[in-house]
């Protein structure tokens, strides 16, 4: 009997809970990535503070141990109507927030300073410096460490299995303890469903590098 | 003053205005902070009957075992990693090209794979009554696969002028390799390595799914078994006290790696190696990267007295 097609409605929504969990954890990492990366060059010391303890808590947290916060710490900070799946993308998105956060603030610093200089002698104030002229150009160099940021958090969705999140572990974990199955067919259908994923997102990464490509 | 290019010497007026936007966003923060410790009071997540298990030195030796466990189990998975890096590294360097093939086929494979899920798949088929095992071994294999990465990209960025004099001078491939490049290589990659063994560290964590003892789920063991008081489970106060010693672990190792990177970059001969997260290859994994991995950011903050 064939793993696959026994069980096809279950790899698929796996599979579908994986792409889904990797979206919007993607999503909100990068908003909270941005907004941190340009805390922590702002002028204002109280926000840089903000932005390197944010940082450095995070990026020095297990990604388990954070799972673990979110799913007890928030249901008793009074988000009681959150499903665990909600729960697992705040947990992610958090996360890779902090790593989008540095590869961002690298993506600034190879601006060149001439760059910022002339917004800056055009009297532009920080908020347009950075929106207008820094940020779309910090975005080009930084697009590629992004990519692998995202496949290695799609790598990481698979933590949620632990946390009662139906995705591509929890339903490798379920047909293992069902007997019957060779263990080493379903991780080979499990590994190769995560390598259309990564594979997805490194083509559409290229894909975007190419379109921002600029010669300097 | 600050260096910053992004934004002018700020003039009375816009020191007036930062003060005050800084007065408002610490007033947002420490209002965050205060509603979270409020609502946790209010939960009655302080209240003593849940603490008072931390004080029995039972549970404190208990804690010092979970520790303990992690802690070997980061040892054997970081040696074996490095010796793991170390033959694959050299595999990819080698002459013959089938073993260059399969190294790189290895390496790409398990970089690519998720690193829980290779653990489910060694603790269902081969370590089934022993989940240290295949926790050791999943971390060996993924973080091997990374340091493999690691040190080659250190040992092709040592100038090429470097082997080609080697070479001149009569030297064998493997003189030319310990002799004259991994000494060099070394110096420029150990903050990267580092990194990588903190990973190595965060991920020793997910032993916690597979229920294997280590710290996490001593700690949940030990909620689990704590009465409820109040009608209050003892999880928050778990997560506090564990998350802490993580915490604390990793951002000592982590400051190790920056305070190495640091003292390379005082006095260098070669420059460090550009870091291989660059492309969007599938494999690529800058990913887990802690502290000090990407050279352009970490030494910003960082006064730098070369």
């Amino acid at each position: 009997m064939n793993v696959l097609s026994d069980n096809f409605a279950m790899f698929r929504e796996g599979f579908v809970g994986t792409v889904e969990l990797t979206a919007l954890s993607a999503l909100l990492a990068l908003v909270l990535g941005t907004l941190v990366a340009a805390f922590r060059v702002s002028p204002v010391p109280a926000l840089r503070v903000f932005g390197t303890v944010w940082v450095t808590l995070l990026r020095n947290t297990p990604l388990v141990l954070l799972f673990l916060a979110v799913t007890l710490g928030l249901p008793a900070l009074g988000l009681k109507g959150w499903d665990s799946f909600w729960l697992a993308v705040m947990a992610l998105g958090c996360y890779t927030s902090a790593f989008i956060c540095e590869a961002i603030r690298s993506g600034i610093n190879t601006v060149p300073v001439g760059q910022a200089e002339a917004a800056r002698s055009l009297g532009m104030t920080f908020n347009q410096t950075l929106g207008q002229i820094v940020l779309p150009q910090a975005a080009r160099t930084a697009i590629p460490p992004i990519g692998s940021l995202m496949i290695a958090l799609a790598k990481n969705t698979a933590i949620a299995s632990g946390f009662n999140v139906t995705e591509l572990g929890s339903v490798q974990k379920t047909l293992n303890a069902a007997s019957g199955y060779d263990i080493y067919v379903i991780f080979a259908w499990i590994a190769l469903c995560y390598i259309i994923i990564t594979f997805t997102i490194s083509g559409l990464f290229r894909l975007l590098e190419n379109r921002l490509a600029v010669a300097r | 003053m600050s260096g910053s290019v992004l934004y002018d010497v700020p003039g009375p007026r816009a020191r007036a205005r930062n003060r005050v936007y800084g007065v408002v966003s610490t007033v947002a923060i420490v209002g965050l902070l205060a509603f979270v410790v409020y609502r946790l009071d209010d939960t009655g997540q302080f209240q003593a009957g849940l603490w008072d298990d931390y004080e029995y030195a039972d549970t404190q030796q208990r804690i010092v075992d979970g520790l303990l466990t992690t802690l070997k189990t980061f040892a054997i998975a970081a040696v074996l990693s490095l010796l793991l890096g170390t033959v694959l590294a050299t595999a990819r360097l080698s002459d013959h090209k089938p073993v260059r093939w399969a190294a790189t086929v290895a390496v790409e494979f398990f970089r690519a794979m998720p690193l829980l899920i290779m653990i489910f798949l060694l603790y269902a088929a081969v370590f089934t009554s022993d989940p240290m095992w295949a926790l050791v071994i999943g971390l060996t294999l993924y973080n091997g696969s990374v340091q493999a990465e690691i040190f080659r990209s250190g040992i092709n960025a040592v100038p090429k002028g470097q082997s080609e004099a080697a070479y001149a001078i009569g030297l064998r491939k493997t003189q030319v390799m310990t002799n004259v490049l991994v000494p060099q290589a070394v110096r420029s990659m150990l903050p990267s390595i580092i990194s990588q063994l903190v990973v190595t560290l965060k991920d020793t964590s997910l032993g916690f799914i597979i229920l294997y003892e280590e710290l996490l789920f001593v700690g949940k063991a030990f909620a689990q078994q704590t009465p409820p008081v109040n009608g209050v489970y003892a999880f928050i106060p778990m997560v506090i006290v564990f998350g802490s010693i993580y915490i604390l672990l990793c951002l000592a190792l982590s400051s190790v790696a920056t305070w190495v990177e640091r003292r390379t970059k005082r006095s260098r001969k070669g420059s460090p190696p550009p870091m291989p997260a660059t492309s969007a290859t599938v494999m690529t994994d800058a990913a887990h990267g802690a502290a000090g991995v990407d050279p352009g950011a970490s030494g910003a903050g960082t006064p730098d007295n070369q």
